[in-house]
């Protein structure tokens, strides 16, 4: 099993998520984050005066697949999050040793 | 007095208290999230402690008799000398004017966010309110300066030219904010505050008028116009200097305009009011970046905004007054067929305020300073203020 953890832009949230509910999906945890890469940070305004802000905001997003279908959510986040400016983000892939549904207590890739 | 007069008063003074919360939200927007409830608890403070310290002796010292050339008696100790409602005209002029005495030093809180002790705030308050708001409020009203031929409608010198110099004699005692400056936490906060300030500030100008007439209504639409003027200029000014008209820019060329016409209020009509609010808006905007230069920490510009603003609208007066508009016995102004006379009364009423003002502002922060302290530590400066003074979080996640 894989974890899929995508840093995308936040106006891009919608796409994806209809992106993958399109390909069915079953579930996605969206987590709001500031970081920054090598967009780094933009300045703002207010009375003349600037201000750095270092962290742009961006939203996290966390799927549960098994190994095959991870490289398909991987493709569609792409496809579905990308502008092709700087700043579009990453997606990473990592493995997940187990996974149990709480409320049935079904565990591996049954609970996905 | 006839009713009609009573209830534009009474209305007046409800819409002057409404200013303090709208002040309250204008600064708590600009300020850190972590410290916005200290923002708002300096503000309301003043309305809890200030309508007291008035009702005591704070009307009397400054108002009775209205003769008296440098400070009044104590005749009106807790309203002693008012032995029945009568009409109710002089219960209405204590309350209205009460509520300027509440928002005038809350003006000041804005300069010194981030860093001051609130007990310290608590004793500032009330001592400056006896020593610069009401010795000065004097002077211009009825007392020596008035007399001289300097006039003030609704509390330019009185209320934010001596204010804002306060402020700057406040920080300079305080020192900077360790943690530096930051932007606005929430603009929409600074929106809203900024439109029911405006609101208030029609009770503010032209109930000045202390009647519901011709005066007033002028004053009224010079609020209107003053402030729209302003609002524009500064937003003009930051599009084409800095590439984005900012919602904070209109609401500070908004506050500004609305600084500068109060001491003009009752005497200016036609165009005038346009610009002043079109000179007030430009001088604040470049005003605001003074502190950038001269190192002083005026957190949320009371100085760039009520001093300046104070300063020119009241200067202006020198140039715009029309006494024959309001059939008035002021004197007139340079582009209205008057001499310097009425722009040189101006400046020295401005000026002995300001000096009176800086110095007992900097000799009551420094003894606080030497005693109880003005400064919270190093901890909630950074952690904030909210939750070191007053044990509460404005924003849970």
């Amino acid at each position: 099993m894989k974890l899929i953890t995508a840093i995308v832009k936040p106006f891009k949230v919608d796409d994806v998520k209809d992106a993958l509910r399109a390909a069915g999906i079953a579930g996605v945890t969206a987590s709001e984050v500031r970081g920054f890469g090598r967009q780094g940070g933009h300045t703002e305004t207010y009375r003349g005066s600037e201000y750095a802000i270092d962290f742009v905001p961006k939203v996290k997003l966390e799927v549960l697949a098994s190994d095959s279908d991870a490289q398909r959510i991987v493709d569609i986040i792409t496809g579905a999050a990308q502008t092709g400016k700087i700043g579009d983000g990453k997606i990473w892939v990592t493995s997940v040793d187990s996974v149990v549904r709480i409320r049935t207590g079904e565990t591996g890739e049954a609970a996905i | 007095m006839e009713s009609g007069n009573l209830a534009w008063i009474l209305i007046s003074a409800a819409l002057v208290l409404f200013m303090t919360p709208g002040l309250a939200f204008f600064y708590g927007g600009m300020d850190r999230g972590r410290n916005v409830l200290n923002m708002l608890m300096m503000n309301f403070y003043c309305v809890l402690i200030v309508p007291i310290l008035w009702v005591l002796v704070g009307y009397s010292l400054s108002q009775v008799p209205f003769e008296n050339d440098f400070i009044g008696n104590f005749d009106a100790f807790m309203l002693k000398n008012i032995t029945e409602a009568g009409d109710g005209s002089t219960l209405a002029t204590v309350a209205f004017l009460g509520m300027f005495a509440a928002i005038t030093p809350a003006l000041i809180s804005g300069a010194v966010a981030d860093r001051m002790k609130f007990s310290a705030w608590a004793l500032f308050v009330p001592f400056w309110l006896f020593l610069a708001y009401v010795p000065i409020f004097k002077w211009v009203y009825g007392g020596w300066l008035g007399q001289r031929g300097s006039i003030d409608f609704a509390g330019g010198t009185a209320i934010h030219v001596n204010a804002g110099i306060a402020a700057l004699a406040a920080v300079l005692v305080l020192g900077k904010r360790k943690a530096g400056a930051a932007p606005p936490h929430s603009m929409p906060l600074v929106m809203i505050g900024t439109g029911i300030l405006w609101f208030g500030w029609f009770g503010f100008n032209a109930g000045s008028a202390l009647a519901a007439n011709g005066q007033g209504a002028q004053a009224f639409m010079n609020t209107f116009l003053a402030a729209a003027a302003a609002g524009s200029a500064w937003v003009i000014v930051e599009w084409l200097r800095d590439g984005h008209p900012t919602n904070l820019g209109a609401a500070s060329g908004i506050v500004a305009g609305l600084v500068a016409i109060t001491p003009a209020a009752g005497y200016v009509a036609g165009a005038s009011p346009i610009f002043i609010g079109l000179i007030a808006g430009v001088v604040c905007c470049y005003a605001v970046k003074l502190k950038n230069k001269a190192g002083y920490d005026d957190a949320l510009d009371v100085v760039g905004v009520h001093f300046f603003g104070g300063l020119v609208g009241s200067l202006l007066i020198g140039f715009f007054s029309d006494p024959d508009f309001f059939k008035g016995s002021f004197e007139k102004g340079l582009f209205f067929g008057g001499d310097t006379g009425l722009l040189l009364e101006q400046a020295l009423a401005n000026g002995v305020a300001i000096v009176w003002s800086f110095v007992i502002t900097l000799i009551l922060m420094l003894v606080l300073k030497n005693t109880i302290g003005v400064r919270v530590s190093d901890e909630p400066e950074y952690n904030g203020l909210d939750l070191a003074e007053h044990g509460e979080t404005a924003y849970h996640s």
